[in-house]
């Protein structure tokens, strides 16, 4: 994935809002990025845009040697569906589907996918997130960090190039935030590309690299020498009485 | 996007909220099954008004000697003492009508009907056995005279209920009696059953029917015949039966084109068409109000459907951000609106022919229920859920994926 001199302007009203002043980075294959920023940094916009929700008003976005910018809305969708996996802070999961039917979701928008095969695609994706034993659970019937590993699952099951997180623990307790990293960071060891939006620092320290910005430009981009492992932080911590 | 999977992700999002879907569909089913009980009632009444006429007769088709205008002015005789009708006529009818299934020739006289003591005054009426099918006048008891009897002339009658009564002591029976009609014996082979008054009052069964060669030998000393009734194989032939008559007869009397018929050919037509165009439009009033009732289904479906998109924002946010294009959206609403609509009009037609079935059954209104009906209320149902869901799936297919994220 690459981007270079991004630039996203809004109109309101009369006044241009300058979301992204030119914005540069790239992102290779197999890397586990944060991406930082306090409010308004634009960090939004650019998730909106790598996410292929939102096209640059300015700048190139290449993801996978695809140039973003040309393609309808209609391929957009396409590459969503192909690409990317998406993962939310407020899970949104369907609500009174069972987990295995959430999963599959994304496969019904894949006409070249027969039902046989969404079934096992769906299951190694709960597999792979360890729920393969919730599969006909409601999400009303699985704790938050289960309903955010279904929704984990869910951004698998179509071997996308790249999984992009949105706050993805911002909803969970510090102990399931670790639980959901180690997850990611053992996905990202499996070789899957990470994007991992946040303002925590603390979340970021378990990446290796973290872009931060601010007011629309890119301040800080570096390498984390010393990334923590999720994995050794559970087990530092106490065994909760209630879990 | 295979259309299978949009159906089954409009299926499953429907029985996420089965009760919703089911209050939606009401609507419609109500108005299927008002549309199908009300049009079924209206035929229904229809067909047995039509039944009714054609057992009064309907499809008969009475012809009655005409006096032409006389050449110099002269005085034009009364009907029934011209003469321009004869046994020629009836044997031409039955020789080359197609649209004829029935002809009998008419002759009557009044007399006095003596049986003992007891005597009553009475219409005879000579004709052949076809008459009692013309008429549709089944016999109660005994049996009707054959060709053999018309060949013959022979003194035997059927004779009307009113005249049984009047000449008969209550608890006799009349068959193989013999009465006598203007001095003349007649034995009585036939009961014929209760017809009742007429539409415009008169006693039917107040008759003596015989042998028309009898009646004209013995009765009325007269060689012609005064009426000629046929009856036309349904009332929808009636029109084609009658100038069929007209030709016939023209050409058995030998009339040129410049002269008028001298006869007059009469059916009942206007009076079926009177009674049938009442009970179209009774037909037609029922459906426009059921119609209104389906309309109003729609609208409950099209209301739904724009507050599930509402509802629904943030759902669809999502679809659209795992790869939903907007297409697909509108198809899964679109999917939705008319699934409901169609299994509405399932449930509708169901309801429907249990309510005419019921109303049959309780009220003992008539019901008939068409195919076309059914039909009909069924394609209008796919078109009403293509129609009223097309605008809120419409709706929820623009929106925009970051915005409809973001809806709490």
């Amino acid at each position: 994935m690459e981007i270079h001199d991004l630039k996203r302007e809004f109109k309101m009203g009369v006044e241009i809002v300058r979301a992204l002043k030119g914005v540069s980075f790239s992102v290779e294959q197999g890397e586990f990025v944060t991406i930082m920023g306090s409010s308004g940094s634009g960090k939004t916009t650019l998730l909106n845009i790598i996410g292929c929700l939102d096209k640059p008003t300015e700048g190139i976005y290449l993801l996978d040697n695809v140039d973003v910018k040309r393609l309808s809305r209609n391929d957009l969708a396409q590459l969503r569906n192909r690409k990317i996996g998406f993962v939310f802070q407020a899970y949104n999961l369907l609500a009174r589907t069972s987990a295995i039917e959430n999963v599959e979701l994304p496969l019904l928008y894949n006409s070249s996918i027969s039902t046989h095969e969404r079934h096992k695609m769906a299951l190694k994706a709960l597999e792979a997130v360890r729920l393969s034993d919730r599969l006909d659970h409601l999400p009303n019937q699985l704790s938050g960090g289960q309903q955010q590993r279904v929704a984990i699952a869910r951004a698998l099951v179509n071997e996308p190039v790249m999984i992009l997180a949105d706050e993805a623990t911002g909803n969970l307790d510090s102990r399931t935030s670790y639980e959901i990293m180690a997850l990611f960071q053992e996905l990202n060891k499996q070789g899957r590309t990470i994007v991992f939006v946040t303002h925590e620092p603390d979340i970021a320290a378990f990446s290796g690299r973290t872009v931060t910005l601010k007011d629309g430009r890119v301040i800080k981009d570096s390498k984390n020498e010393n990334v923590r492992s999720a994995k050794e932080v559970l087990a530092g911590l106490p065994i909760a009485e209630d879990y | 996007m295979k259309i299978i999977n949009l159906i089954r992700i409009a299926v499953r999002a429907l029985q996420r909220n089965k009760l919703r879907a089911f209050l939606t569909m009401l609507g419609i089913i109500i108005g299927v099954g008002a549309v199908i009980a009300m049009v079924a009632i209206g035929q229904g009444s229809k067909k047995s008004i039509q039944d009714q006429l054609s057992s009064m007769g309907s499809n008969m088709i009475t012809v009655r000697p005409n006096s032409n205008q006389a050449a110099g002015g002269a005085a034009r005789l009364d009907a029934s003492t011209v003469q321009s009708l004869t046994i020629d006529d009836i044997k031409a009818i039955q020789s080359q009508a197609q649209y004829i299934n029935a002809v009998s020739p008419a002759v009557q006289g009044r007399g006095q009907a003596i049986n003992g003591a007891l005597n009553w005054p009475t219409t005879m009426q000579g004709v052949s056995p076809n008459f009692l099918d013309i008429r549709n006048w089944p016999l109660k008891e005994g049996v009707a005279f054959g060709n053999e009897d018309i060949n013959g002339a022979t003194k035997v009658c059927l004779i009307g209920q009113t005249v049984v009564e009047n000449i008969f002591d209550p608890g006799d029976d009349p068959l193989g009696k013999t009465i006598r009609f203007n001095k003349i014996p007649f034995k009585i082979i036939g009961v014929l059953s209760e017809k009742g008054e007429n539409a415009f009052g008169q006693d039917q069964d107040d008759i003596i029917l015989a042998p028309y060669t009898t009646v004209q030998k013995r009765i009325l000393a007269i060689p012609y015949i005064q009426t000629i009734y046929a009856s036309s194989a349904s009332s929808e032939t009636s029109e084609p039966a009658t100038q069929e008559i007209s030709q016939i007869l023209r050409s058995s009397h030998k009339l040129t084109n410049a002269e008028q018929d001298d006869f007059t050919v009469r059916t009942q037509a206007e009076l079926i068409n009177t009674f049938s165009s009442t009970s179209q439009l009774l037909t037609v009033l029922l459906a426009a109000i059921a119609g209104i009732s389906l309309l109003v289904g729609g609208i409950g479906i099209m209301n739904i459907m724009y507050v599930s998109v509402t509802e629904r924002t943030k759902e669809i946010g999502l679809r659209m951000s795992i790869g939903a294009r907007g297409i697909d959206i509108l198809m899964q609403f679109l999917i939705e609106a008319i699934v409901i609509s169609i299994t509405g009009g399932i449930l509708g037609v169901l309801l429907g022919l249990l309510a005419s079935k019921l109303i049959t059954v309780f009220l003992s209104w008539p019901t008939l229920v068409s195919e076309s009906s059914i039909v009909l209320s069924f394609v209008v149902c796919a078109i009403t859920g293509i129609f009223f869901g097309y605008y809120p799936a419409q709706k929820a297919s623009r929106l925009d994926p970051i915005e409809a994220l973001r809806y709490e």
